[in-house]
């Protein structure tokens, strides 16, 4: 699918610019692109070093898999198939966590340590397994207690109450997370009917 | 309850930051080695997302830029105004999964003509704030691990998107309507 939207955009795209005659506008925009995405990339260096570091302290001290104890009937039934005492895990309740109090930038470097985690316990490295597709569902649909960067853009507006939106996203969050648990859920008993599993 | 939920949100980072080490110690385990062997992963960790984000963003960006994006804008919009979504807001709606970036650029973009507090900005930020860009979270949750087939986790996240807009849609009506 990412290969189809992929080649999807590039081909409309340049498709777009050709009826313009304007093909120079995809050099320019690819390079742009380019730009942004190392941009991107060496931004992250300075989250993930720290956040990395800091992770690692926690899982030297045991807190990763208190945390995985303390909250284990909740992601068992998530996340069937990753042992209950496995490392995963604790990665995978910081990663809520974080996504719950609006740290994206904490959020990012513990679902990265969650995937190396679950990429041991994968048998096709280079398949996704429906553990990291329930992963990556509970982090696409965004579910956070206090959208923070929101709240700073309503403020730089000049809004009377940045804040207020608060109690409209956790509903709008809410029903885009349920929906992803549920799609989640019923895609992998397909893809386990067709695989055999 | 959301003063209580704000107030939580600004003391978590630092307490975070504070009761691990301080844990750590008591437990006795040599913090300053565990953090710089942890954080030693971060690098090559970054460096390894570079391929992918490049090769996503520079799709992205041709499809925004060549004004691909707006020619399936204005095709979807007799679609859209069948069922009344608010025109202004389907470009938001459209970007979101694919760039966080530029959907918070849109943002922008309605606050300054509309307001923060008119409908319409406040539909855009719940629809903002209650969903993730799904493109960019998959690029970078995959390619650190080296992830090429995806199974059904786009679709999955482009759901959840469509849920969590029409979920914000309907909020908004119903609180702010």
């Amino acid at each position: 699918m990412v290969n189809y939207i992929w080649m999807f955009m590039i081909a409309s795209g340049v498709v777009a610019a050709a009826l313009q005659g304007r093909l120079d506008l995809v050099t320019s925009a690819a390079l742009k692109g380019a730009k942004e995405g190392v941009a991107v990339c060496i931004g992250l260096i300075s989250i993930l070093v720290f956040w990395m570091g800091m992770m690692r302290i926690a899982q030297d001290a045991g807190l990763l898999e208190k945390l995985a104890r303390l909250l284990r009937p909740l992601v068992r039934v998530l996340f069937p198939s990753v042992p209950p005492d496995h490392p995963a895990m604790g990665y995978i309740l910081s990663n809520m966590t974080a996504n719950l109090f609006g740290l994206g930038n904490a959020a990012t470097p513990m679902g990265i340590k969650a995937m190396e985690e679950l990429q041991k316990l994968n048998p096709n490295p280079k398949t996704a397994s429906p553990a990291m597709c329930t992963l990556l569902a509970l982090n696409t649909s965004g579910f956070t207690l206090i959208p923070a960067t929101i709240i700073g853009i309503r403020m730089k507006y000049g809004s009377v109450d940045p804040t207020e939106i608060i109690g409209t996203t956790l509903f709008a969050t809410g029903c885009a997370t349920l929906t992803a648990i549920l799609v989640d859920r019923l895609y992998r008993s397909q893809w386990e009917k067709r695989s055999g599993h | 309850m959301v003063e209580v939920v704000s107030f939580l949100s600004k003391l978590m980072l630092p307490a975070i930051l504070a009761f691990i080490p301080l844990y750590a110690t008591f437990r006795k385990v040599p913090v300053y080695e565990s953090f710089t062997e942890g954080a030693k992963e971060g690098f090559p960790t970054a460096i390894q997302l570079i391929p992918h984000l490049v090769g996503m963003m520079v799709a992205v960006s041709v499809f925004r830029e060549t004004g691909a994006l707006h020619f399936y804008l204005r095709l979807l919009s007799p679609l859209v105004d069948g069922i009344h979504f608010p025109k202004e807001v389907i470009p938001l709606a459209v970007l979101r999964p694919i760039s966080g970036a530029g959907s918070l650029a849109f943002v922008e973009s309605i606050f300054r003509t509309y307001g923060p507090d008119s409908f319409l900005g406040r539909l855009a930020s719940t629809m903002q704030g209650s969903t993730d860009t799904t493109l960019y979270v998959l690029t970078v949750y995959f390619g650190a691990v080296g992830i090429r087939r995806t199974l059904y986790a786009v679709k999955v996240g482009l759901w959840a998107d469509l849920a969590g807009m029409l979920a914000s849609w309907f909020i908004v009506v119903m609180v702010y309507g």
